[in-house]
């Protein structure tokens, strides 16, 4: 192989199934045009911080490109708030820049690690879907490198098809080399946050469709322990971007300053019974009782967004086993299809560390684009004996209710399960066809779901 | 720019992993930046990016260590694109040919003598020219650990990497009356493109920025020797007092 490169065992966030890959990580640009054509290695992937909870960015005995190095920032336009940056920028990076001059990101996951190109490919969404949609809504363009070799500018009016197929086409198009990003002003580093705490399921739905339209951000923690009359017990979490007459103090002084908390991390995997049942029953009563309703707190940014952040490698909170996250949408009309998820979930005595649930604004053009107008549900769970049966009989029941999976979690759905929930999957296969005849990108969730 | 800048430094072989940190720990504490590459297209992205995250003034320069005729030129266009005589310069470009290419093939080892060694003396000495007039300045040059004892697998390197470092010590010393100072920095083992992949044990290996702020801190404290990180100062005294005849008999 020509190209500096490490045998390195590689697996999702959720730490299932690692294998063995051939990673590449160039520094210079023009190198990618080296590895997307690369032929020693079979097939490549991209990837950039890993975050994707399964097989989304591990491509097993074959190529993998680091493309963690190639994060340079390349022009911002004060005026409209537009930045062009390589695809290995994180959000952290762009948040700690452009946060002191007024902006911060427009969508963003429950991490801030992950990089603009993952964040693409994934086709993110964050708490605010319900009023401004996915990250992708809200790119203007990218630069793809095709296998072919031939660099394609990409826009929602220029070559479209190819911009909404990579859009949560999970870097089976090509490598996206830059971007350019529309980013949200704002006034501060914090929000304005309210908290209501809802009894059940029923509550915490009216509570979302009566207010949720009043706010940017809106959230709800679920105690998946929760069984019977209090099934969907949850605190509903709306917030909005704090301007600077909201602050007080030295908040009002210093509005784009937080403070930060040493750096924690998790320095090994856990023994079991640190996510026991009853370990997570507690830590779901304190949580319940530390977040009583109450109305217009402030919350600094990395708090509100990213409360798991501040603890380094948190996954190992789950052990070697690992666990899996589990992202169920369903449409409005399908409510009974959550009460029977989360009926089973209590019943399986699976514990749900974290547990949210969330309305969707509209769906997108995104030929494999999660978000679809509905309910979603997102579950960590433990990887304890019969995980994949388990989630398979989640599967179905996601599919008897026209509910669908999300891509950058799944780790062990069946092909026909995708493809039933993703009806254009043969428009996206039929654009790559035709952009990488050759098929030289490939990965192991490709693979598993017959995609590539 | 509006602002004005106190210091500035020019930084000879920009592209490099190493560089690309240690610019940005220059540019993080206020320094306008000359970035010197031969690679036009990297050097410009990373000039943007300096230019944003920092929000200082990063000028891209074309720059050919082994062009000497173009040297002195380039001294007078640093000092244009800055508007005054930087406050002092890094170097890290090189040449490392395979040690087998170089054995056979005169070409390469010309190649990395004219990089190392006769590139770097031009360009160090119209620097030094220009700070020993003004009275003022640092030079921080990456040497290499290579060039303190040789061994089979790049002892040509090495050797070049050798003369380099005795070539620092006696600059060092004539600088000294006029307030110049000169470092030499022996890098180790550090997370780039040159490293990775090979079986290093993880603990010795530096990230990039670790060893990019320790190089800043180095050249501004105006340190004569600097080890990056700070152990391999301890790891190479070891090295170099294996007496001989056991040097001779280990496998490297």
């Amino acid at each position: 192989v020509p190209h500096a490169h490490l045998e390195q065992t590689l697996s999702g966030w959720g730490g299932l199934d690692p294998a063995s890959c051939t990673v590449f990580r160039p520094e210079k640009r023009r190198v990618l045009h080296d590895l997307i054509q690369i032929r020693e290695t079979g097939t490549v992937l991209a990837r950039g911080l890993g975050r994707s909870y399964g097989d989304t960015a591990v491509n097993e005995g074959q190529g993998v490109v680091d493309a963690t190095r190639l994060n340079r920032f390349i022009g911002f336009d004060a005026e409209t708030g537009i930045l062009e940056c390589e695809a290995g920028v994180s959000l952290a990076e762009i948040i700690e820049v452009f946060l002191p001059r007024g902006y911060f990101v427009p969508v963003t996951p429950g991490t801030k690690f992950v990089t603009v190109g993952g964040a693409i490919a994934n086709d993110v969404h964050g708490k605010n879907h319900h009023c401004d949609g996915t990250f992708c809504q809200f790119v203007e363009s990218f630069e793809l490198l095709l296998p072919t070799g031939e660099l394609v500018p990409c826009s929602k009016s220029d070559n479209a098809d190819l911009f909404w197929a990579t859009a949560g086409g999970i870097g089976l198009t090509g490598f996206i080399i830059t971007v350019r990003l529309q980013l949200h002003p704002v006034e501060s580093a914090y929000l304005r946050a309210d908290y209501t705490q809802c009894t059940d399921l029923e509550h915490a739905l009216e509570a979302m469709a009566a207010t949720d339209s009043a706010h940017k951000y809106s959230v709800a923690w679920v105690d998946c322990l929760a069984k019977g009359a209090s099934l969907g017990r949850s605190v509903l979490m709306q917030g909005d971007h704090a301007t600077q007459k909201q602050l007080t103090g030295a908040r009002k002084s210093r509005p784009y300053t937080i403070k930060k908390g040493l750096p924690k991390a998790v320095p090994l995997p856990c023994p079991q019974f640190v996510l026991s049942p009853p370990a997570v029953a507690a830590f779901n009563k304190a949580y319940h009782a530390l977040h009583p309703t109450s109305i217009g707190k402030i919350v600094d940014y990395d708090s509100y967004f990213y409360p798991l952040d501040c603890i380094g490698h948190w996954n190992r909170l789950y052990g070697r086993a690992g666990f899996a996250q589990y992202q169920a949408t369903l449409p409005f009309e399908s409510k009974q299809g959550l009460v029977k998820i989360l009926e089973r979930l209590a019943a399986s005595r699976r514990p749900s560390f974290l547990a949210v649930l969330k309305t969707f604004g509209e769906q997108n053009p995104g030929l494999l684009s999660h978000p679809m107008k509905g309910y979603t549900l997102t579950l960590d769970i433990p990887n304890h004996a019969g995980l994949t049966p388990f989630l398979h009989e989640l599967d179905r029941i996601l599919l008897e209710y026209g509910g669908r999976l999300y891509l950058a979690k799944d780790a062990v759905a069946k092909p026909e399960t995708i493809a039933a929930m993703y009806p254009r999957l043969e428009e996206f296969k039929a654009i790559r066809e035709r952009v990488d005849p050759h098929g030289r990108l490939s990965s192991s969730m490709a693979r598993r779901l017959g995609i590539a | 720019m509006a602002v004005e800048f106190r210091h500035s430094v020019v930084l000879l072989g920009s592209t490099s992993g190493m560089m690309r940190a240690t610019a940005d720990a220059f540019a993080a504490t206020g320094y306008a930046l000359v970035l010197a590459a031969r690679d036009d297209e990297e050097n410009t992205i990373l000039a943007s990016d300096l230019a944003l995250r920092h929000g200082v003034p990063c000028h891209a320069l074309h720059f050919d260590a082994a062009a000497v005729d173009t040297h002195e030129a380039f001294v007078a266009e640093c000092e244009a694109v800055l508007g005054t005589r930087p406050t002092g310069l890094v170097l890290g470009f090189g040449y490392m040919a395979a040690q087998e290419d170089a054995q056979r093939d005169m070409a390469e080892t010309r190649a990395m003598i004219d990089v190392n060694l006769i590139g770097t003396f031009s360009i160090l000495e119209r620097f030094a020219a220009a700070f020993e007039d003004r009275g003022s300045g640092f030079m921080g040059v990456l040497s290499s650990v290579a060039g303190e004892r040789g061994k089979p697998s790049n002892y040509i390197y090495g050797a070049t990497k050798a003369g380099l470092t005795c070539y620092l010590e006696g600059l060092r010393v004539r600088l000294h009356k006029s307030n110049v100072t000169v470092t030499t920095i022996q890098p180790g083992f550090v997370d780039t493109p040159m490293t990775y992949g090979l079986p290093l044990p993880g603990p010795l290996v530096a990230s990039p920025a670790q060893a990019g702020k320790a190089i800043f801190l180095a050249v501004t404290r105006g340190k004569d020797v600097a080890y990056v990180p700070f152990f391999w100062r301890y790891i190479m005294c070891i090295i170099r007092c294996i007496p001989r005849w056991q040097f001779k008999k280990m496998n490297m």
